[in-house]
């Protein structure tokens, strides 16, 4: 088994290389970590919820402020940097996969982190998505889900249910939605969580294991947008109803619906949620985050539906594979120990010159 | 010493043409090399199909490399070879028509096959029914002889073969008395773990070298002279080497690390290929999963206090046009190379053109103002890589340099200059406050402006108390705050096209060339058509008539002085490689009625055919005064 981060089991962390604050500085607070600006989501936007958490967690990682950057994509959620008292970068639509990755592999003391959209990740930059998480450069990705095109007031996005009404599909979409965990879970992302936005302690936690992760961790928040898909969630967030719906995934633990329910692992390797009642002995699904081959994490990924009967929440995959920034740096670090040294006036000199020269008296 | 008598020549201009797979580029970079030690000028032009393979013996699939080499300077790999190497009845149905009559044409008999001929729509042979006899034949039977060469060696007939290339060049080295020298040293490096390959191209080689000698077929052999150079050490270069080498020296300067990021496309792949092997010079290269993720990463790591550079041609400039936007926005450092190639869409990968002048200059959505900066010859993309990086630096904006196929390809001798002769582009990171806000506290204003360049602080991430959000969103002047404001947009729209506009004040003025100051007609090109202008300007000029001549290699913005020597002339005329782009921008800019003249056969200009356009120009001029 691998050493994903989240275990207990040492490895090189999220934030290794990143300057910490000294041991005797005043510990950093929530109001350090907010800027100047006005917020300025609609009221009741989990977005709010999101911000908060992330502006309450960041002081636990103890990092100094200046090497944290938030870069972001287009849309609401794409806001968030600019509510951050940190470096940051409000870029464009789909890019900022791409753009974190250039930041990310030239700066290997910086914490970067990536805010994006279920539009702008999974629509117009599907492509950076899935290969930053391919690569798995040393990037927090928070995917802000809320089904829909909000900033440009409410069209269906890449994970609206089929049939959606929306302003671009008056009598219902035919678009057949992506699963942002699957797709993740696809493209061998080495941290793939969801959470919920009104979930402060889950999300907290979530965040935390995935800020520890060396490597893409890609976190999926589910997140209401109150105008244009209000409610979209609320099967999972309703006291009655959350119960037998919400998967909890914990490492180590069964994978259990409600208190009758459990998910197994079937004779033909499916997995099924049963009543307990019926689950064979040693058929229940204990899971493993750490599990090198993301095939039953993504297996858990499928028990959803699209019908929110069962929804997976929390990590559903943490192990440990080399990152593309601290291999991409290694090599050129041993380019130049191996050479003795960065290059001097004398190195370049001799670049230049290359190996056919002549000499004109 | 040869028992055959030596004749010298001034210049000579020799085209090896064959299939794709027959190695003419490596034959024709061997013989550059060869004449780049005996210390002659030279310039060379390869012409390749974008096919990998293309069917064999078929015209589509016919690859060329031509080499211009003299006792004098060389502008030109030449508009008309004195001899063509035809490896095929392809490739001498393909370059014929540009071999003036009385030239040298040195066929592969063992080729003019029936099967061979019929492919390419001879009935017969050419070499047999006479159609040739307006030029010197030689009929040689490469292939047999490469074969027969080679008869101990335990090879296949096919392996045996492959060597022919070596015979031809083997051939043409004695014809024109060059060294063998440096070949045998590459071919013992290139095939040091197949020493019987190894052995195999030397043999054949050799032999060619001793055909020549011993056949009756050649009378005479030929000598060209060193060219008189300038002192130095040399090397030769081709446009995308001394672009990769350009930009790892404004690294070493500027003392930042390089981060190229690049999707692979035709003719830009090499700058890649070269700086990814340029790890020990603290070169990070990035291949992309697109076009817009390797000038993403490319904005990211400028971000970071990196020199952000990405390569790509005219379909990748297209669509990093929106990313160009954000560094334009976010006034960051960015250069961005495009080896310009034939369009539009796919158009012609291998073949050379200047069309994206325009694309590079307003191809973006809003006022979005960028440096754009061309190179004049293979050599000067080195001088130009540094000179991006210098306006990059300096006015923190996007530049972006138009090398094209021809340039990047091309070869010439290039003088090696010393590292302490580098430019100086040592620049400096914000480090503190910069300005004192309502309470007279000291506070950090990310688009407070330098006021002699417009530019903005450079704060890089991980400088404590200089935290600051940027984006593609419209900033308030001074603070960067996200701003709506009516008269704060049209603000910031003027003072960054006024930034780049102020670039003018660092770069030097329009020289022009007009030796007997009697010039009342300008020719005036910009980028790699430099070569062939000025070899049709002298061409112009040995008749006595006179001509002034320039050569913009700053196009965004222009040289302070281009708007006077514009009007200083009776009639300025503009050679490009597209429609009429730059006429296009001077008519603009200047109300001047340029006189256009344009090609785009994915060909460098000949040099003789533009000197009759300007025979023309002048003698209108000179009519249209009397």
């Amino acid at each position: 088994m691998s050493t994903g981060t989240d275990l207990g089991i040492p490895a090189l962390g999220g934030t290794q290389g990143v300057p910490r604050l000294a041991e005797d500085t005043p510990r950093q607070t929530k109001k350090d970590f907010t800027s100047d600006q006005e917020v300025r989501w609609c009221p009741g936007c989990g977005d709010y919820a999101v911000l908060a958490a992330v502006q309450g967690f960041l002081p636990d990682l103890g990092l100094k402020r200046e090497n944290i950057v938030f870069v972001s994509g287009i849309g609401c959620s794409s806001r968030f940097p600019y509510y951050l008292d940190t470096y940051g970068m409000h870029s464009i639509h789909g890019r900022a996969p791409a753009i974190a990755t250039g930041l990310a592999t030239s700066r290997e003391d910086l914490s970067v982190w990536v805010i994006t959209g279920d539009g702008d990740a999974l629509s117009i930059g599907g492509n950076h998505l899935i290969h930053a998480m391919r690569r798995n450069v040393n990037l927090t990705i928070l995917l802000f889900n809320n089904k829909i095109y909000g900033l440009t007031k409410g069209q269906y996005s890449p994970t609206s249910d089929v049939g959606s009404v929306t302003k671009s599909t008056p009598v219902g979409s035919v678009d057949h939605p992506f699963n942002p965990v699957s797709l993740a879970l696809g493209a061998e992302a080495s941290f793939v969580a969801r959470t919920m936005d009104s979930d402060r302690a889950h999300l907290t936690t979530v965040l935390q294991a995935a800020a520890e992760h060396r490597g893409t961790a890609l976190v999926e928040i589910y997140q209401n947008c109150p105008i244009f898909n209000d409610g979209a969630f609320q099967l999972l967030k309703d006291r009655d109803e959350k119960e037998a719906r919400v998967l909890n995934l914990v490492h180590g633990e069964p994978v259990r619906a409600g208190n009758d329910h459990v998910v197994v692992r079937r004779a033909d390797g499916a997995l099924a949620v049963v009543a307990e009642s019926e689950a064979e002995p040693g058929s229940v699904l204990v899971h493993d985050a750490g599990d090198e081959d993301p095939s039953l994490a993504f297996a858990l990924s499928r028990l959803d539906d699209g019908s929110m009967t069962h929804i997976p929440m929390g990590i559903f995959r943490s192990v440990s594979r080399p990152t593309y920034d601290d291999q991409v740096r290694a090599q050129v670090d041993g380019a130049r120990s191996s050479a003795g040294g960065p290059a001097d006036d004398e190195d370049l000199a001799a670049l230049l010159r290359g190996r056919d020269t002549w000499t004109v008296a | 010493m040869s028992s055959k008598p030596l004749q010298r020549l001034d210049r000579v201009v020799i085209r090896f043409a064959g299939d794709s797979g027959d190695g003419m580029q490596l034959t024709g970079d061997r013989f550059t090399s060869e004449t780049a030690a005996l210390g002659n000028d030279l310039s060379t032009l390869p012409n390749f199909p974008a096919e990998i393979r293309a069917p064999a013996g078929t015209l589509p699939g016919v690859s060329s490399f031509q080499l211009h080499f003299a006792d004098h300077d060389v502008l030109t790999p030449g508009d008309r070879p004195d001899v063509l190497v035809a490896m095929n009845p392809a490739a001498l149905k393909a370059n014929l028509a540009d071999l003036p009559r009385g030239s040298t044409i040195i066929v592969n008999t063992d080729e003019f096959s029936k099967r061979n001929l019929a492919k390419v729509g001879y009935a017969a042979s050419p070499v047999e029914d006479g159609s040739l006899e307006s030029w010197h034949v030689h009929e040689i039977a490469l292939t047999s002889i490469t074969v027969e060469a080679l008869a101990d060696f335990g090879l296949t007939r096919k392996e045996k073969e492959r060597a022919k290339n070596m015979l031809a060049l083997g051939l043409l080295s004695w014809m024109y008395s060059r060294p063998l020298e440096g070949t045998e040293a590459f071919l013992k490096a290139k095939f040091a773990k197949a020493p019987e390959i190894l052995e195999a191209n030397l043999t054949a080689l050799r032999a060619g070298y001793n055909y020549g000698e011993t056949t009756e077929d050649f009378a005479v052999r030929f000598e060209v002279a060193p060219a008189t150079m300038p002192p130095g050490t040399y090397r030769t270069i081709t446009g995308n080497a001394a672009m990769a080498l350009g930009l790892v020296s404004a690294s070493h300067r500027a003392g930042l690390p390089l981060v190229l990021g690049s999707y692979p496309i035709t003719p830009a792949s090499d700058i890649l290929h070269t700086l990814s092997g340029m790890k020990r010079y603290g070169v990070t290269t990035l291949q992309a999963e697109d076009e817009i993720a390797a000038v993403g990463m490319a904005l990211g790591a400028s971000f970071g206090g990196a020199l952000g550079i990405t390569s790509t041609s005219g379909p990748g400039l297209a669509l990093k046009a929106e990313t160009i936007g954000l560094g334009v926005s976010t006034e960051l450092p960015l250069v961005i190379l495009d080896i310009q190639r034939g369009g539009p869409s796919t158009g012609l990968p291998t073949k050379t053109e200047q069309s994206d002048l325009l694309q590079a200059i307003h191809g973006r959505n809003g006022e979005s103002p960028v440096a754009v900066i061309a190179p004049q010859s293979p050599s000067d993309c080195f001088d130009i890589a540094m000179e991006a990086v210098r306006i990059a630096t300096t006015y923190r904006t996007p530049v972006i340099v138009l090398s094209d196929g021809y340039l990047a390809n091309g070869s010439e001798p290039w003088r090696v200059p010393g590292v302490a002769d580098l430019p100086d582009l040592e620049v400096e990171f914000a480090t503190g406050p910069n300005d004192t806000d309502d309470k007279g506290e000291p506070v950090f204003h990310p688009f407070l402006r330098d006021p002699e360049t417009l530019a903005r602080p450079w704060a890089v991430p991980g400088t404590a108390g200089l935290e600051h959000r940027i984006g593609g969103i419209e900033k308030a002047d001074v603070t960067g705050h996200i701003s709506y404001d009516p008269d704060n947009h049209d603000k910031m729209t003027r003072l960054r096209q006024g930034k780049i506009d102020r670039i003018a004040d660092t770069i030097p003025d329009l020289e022009v060339d007009d030796p007997s100051g009697e010039a009342r007609v300008l020719v005036l090109g910009w980028g790699s058509t430099y070569g062939p202008i000025a070899a049709a300007t002298r061409l112009v000029r040995a008749t006595g008539l006179p001509i002034a001549q320039a050569q913009l290699r700053h196009l965004s913005p222009f040289p302070k002085n281009l708007g006077e020597v514009l009007r200083a002339y009776d009639r300025v005329i503009v050679p490009e490689m597209n429609l009429g782009q730059l006429a296009l921008l001077l008519r603009g800019h200047f109300l001047v009625d340029v006189q256009s003249h344009t090609a785009v056969r994915g060909l460098p200009f000949p040099a003789a055919d533009l000197a009759e356009v300007l025979h023309k120009s002048i003698a209108q001029t000179l009519e249209g005064v009397q």
